[in-house]
């Protein structure tokens, strides 16, 4: 034991000459490989052919006349008037509004949600009687709740962002519950063998171990108040958000604006996904392994 | 020396106590798993659980370790209880027993963030550890970095952090592949001698339970009760040589005779009964 002392090293420092060999062999094979042949050029490829596929069909089919291109304008005016609003319009307030409007209701939705569902996933007893009054309420169509929230909340921001929190907030409260619920028996065992307490097996173990859920729950959550808050501006009062902005250039026959702020609005709802993807990986990089 | 880890094991090894169990009975739904059922353990012995499937094994150190209440009866460590006792759990599913969320590190240290020590006494505790034992893991890595034989040595490592008086064992070796599961063989005989305290053992193979113990402890089908107690004095370390020795093949056979006995009893008088 004496012996071993000056010696002493965490296993890391054992394993660092290897990991120091690996690097100094490994960029210059990488770089040997030109530009276009790199598994990175190949995987942007394979996701840009689809786009740039549908982008060819719509503009071919209208240059053949297969289309009526007052309905559908033709691609390349599309995304120049896209580009204009963007540039010089109010497209870009727009976008913020409606995005800040989304990221409102989700932090309240988040805020309220996580803590209730980890409560009614700790107790069964409680899970099963909140369980049918969720999922009751998950299943009415937030639409259906407009005039009720119009009611409550009036005609600004405060009854959309309302509306759409607490669609979001049912989705959330639904997965948490179920990952409290549902939580790996052995690690919560291992740590109360270690003589852990019923609060920091909480915080240290069944928190954690419910966060891969925890996400499933706040993506699907934000997906949805992108949904209600879009509809909501479409038919709530108000002046501006991507819904009010889709709905105006219906009605005043502006397609070609009308097709981008479709466009942009799925950009929008695409980013929000991926970033809480991004998101999750770095806090919940366990997941799945 | 400043080295906390041994100086604790140094005044361990000074008193050797018994492990009592009297009375002990557990009911799952009708069915008794235990029913009166009394032990007396060495400590400081490595003591291996080997019975028929669903006979309890599992039970047995789940209950005598408090991570499933007892209905009735008591256990002792040297005249303490469960509670006053420092006891360490090794799972057998070391995937779900590690936190995925720490690095391996973290996982060995987190007994001693329970215990409520500080946090330089937790690395200096850890250091001291890991010198012991020569451990040759990337211990910075997360556990699913990790394969199988080393999460499980970590998860050893994690139980033997707090100086455990007894450390239960549940099939810790069964997800391994055999290679592996003779060299954690080994490294766990290497960890009794170095540290002789109390190990307890649950294992589905006769050959492991024979390889480490200093005596194996035979169950009978439910409710379960002692077939029979056979001591084990083939000299340590056992390697892989040692298993093919005459007096190991004759304590081997020993132990599955009591097996046979045991399954081949039941089947003739609990056939009606269902499942074991």
């Amino acid at each position: 034991m004496t012996g071993l002392s000056p010696t002493q090293t965490t296993g890391s420092g054992e394993q660092a000459p290897p990991i120091s060999r690996e690097s100094v062999t490994i960029p210059p094979t990488k770089a040997v490989l030109p530009w276009f042949k790199r598994p990175a050029f190949d995987r942007f490829l394979q996701v840009a052919a689809g786009p740039v596929l549908v982008i060819f069909i719509w503009y071919a089919a209208g240059a053949l006349g297969l289309l009526n291109t007052r309905l559908i304008p033709p691609p390349g005016a599309t995304f120049a008037t896209t580009w204009i609003a963007l540039t010089q319009g109010t497209m870009v307030y727009d976008l913020t509004q409606t995005l800040g409007r989304v990221l409102w209701s989700f932090a309240i939705a988040a805020g309220i949600g996580v803590p209730i569902g980890i409560v009614i996933g700790a107790n069964e007893r409680l899970y099963r009687g909140a369980e049918f009054l969720i999922d009751f309420c998950r299943s009415t169509p937030a639409t259906a709740m407009f005039p009720l929230f119009m009611l409550v909340f009036g005609l600004g921001d405060e009854g959309k962002v309302a509306l759409a929190a607490f669609s979001a907030l049912l989705i959330i409260v639904f997965n948490v519950a179920y990952g409290v619920l549902n939580a790996r028996k052995t690690r919560i065992l291992a740590a109360r063998s270690m003589g852990a307490g019923r609060i920091r097996i909480f915080a240290e173990v069944i928190f954690l171990e419910t966060l891969p859920q925890t996400f499933v729950g706040l993506r699907a959550g934000v997906s949805l108040s992108l949904v209600v808050i879009v509809v909501a501006e479409m038919f709530i009062g108000g002046m501006d958000g991507m819904g009010h902005r889709i709905m105006d250039d219906q009605m005043s026959y502006n397609l070609k604006d009308m097709y981008g702020s479709l466009i942009l609005s799925g950009a929008l709802g695409y980013c929000l996904n991926y970033a809480f993807l991004l998101i999750e990986r770095y806090f919940v990089h366990w997941a799945g392994r | 020396m400043s080295d906390p880890g041994t100086r604790i094991s140094d005044q361990q090894s000074l008193r050797r106590g018994k492990i009592e169990i009297r009375g002990l009975t557990k009911q799952f739904g009708d069915s008794d798993v235990y029913r009166d059922f009394n032990l007396d353990l060495q400590e400081g012995e490595f003591v291996s659980i080997f019975g028929p499937n669903g006979c309890g094994k599992s039970t047995f150190i789940n209950l005598i370790s408090g991570i499933i209440p007892i209905d009735f009866g008591t256990v002792l460590y040297d005249g303490k209880t469960i509670a006053q006792t420092r006891l360490s759990y090794v799972f057998q599913n070391y995937r779900e027993a590690l936190f995925p969320w720490m690095r391996a590190i973290s996982n060995i240290q987190y007994p001693l963030k329970i215990l409520g020590l500080d946090k330089k006494t937790q690395s200096l505790r850890v250091e001291a550890l890991l010198a012991e034992f020569n451990i040759k893991i990337d211990l910075n890595r997360y556990p699913y970095e990790l394969s199988g034989g080393q999460q499980q040595m970590v998860s050893i490592l994690r139980a033997l952090i707090t100086d455990p008086e007894v450390l239960f064992l549940d099939e810790p070796f069964s997800a391994l592949d055999y290679e592996m599961t003779l060299f954690m063989r080994e490294r766990l005989q290497h960890v009794f001698l170095k540290r002789r305290n109390t190990m307890i053992l649950v294992s589905h193979d006769l050959e492991e339970a024979v390889q480490l113990a200093n005596r194996v402890l035979m169950l009978t089908r439910r409710p379960t009760r002692i077939a029979d107690t056979v001591p084990v004095d083939v000299p340590w370390p056992r390697d892989a040589k040692s298993l093919t020795s005459p007096e190991f093949v004759a304590i081997k056979s020993r132990c599955l005779e009591v097996f046979s006995r045991e399954v081949a009893r039941h089947d003739s008088a609990g056939a009606a009964s269902g499942s074991g």
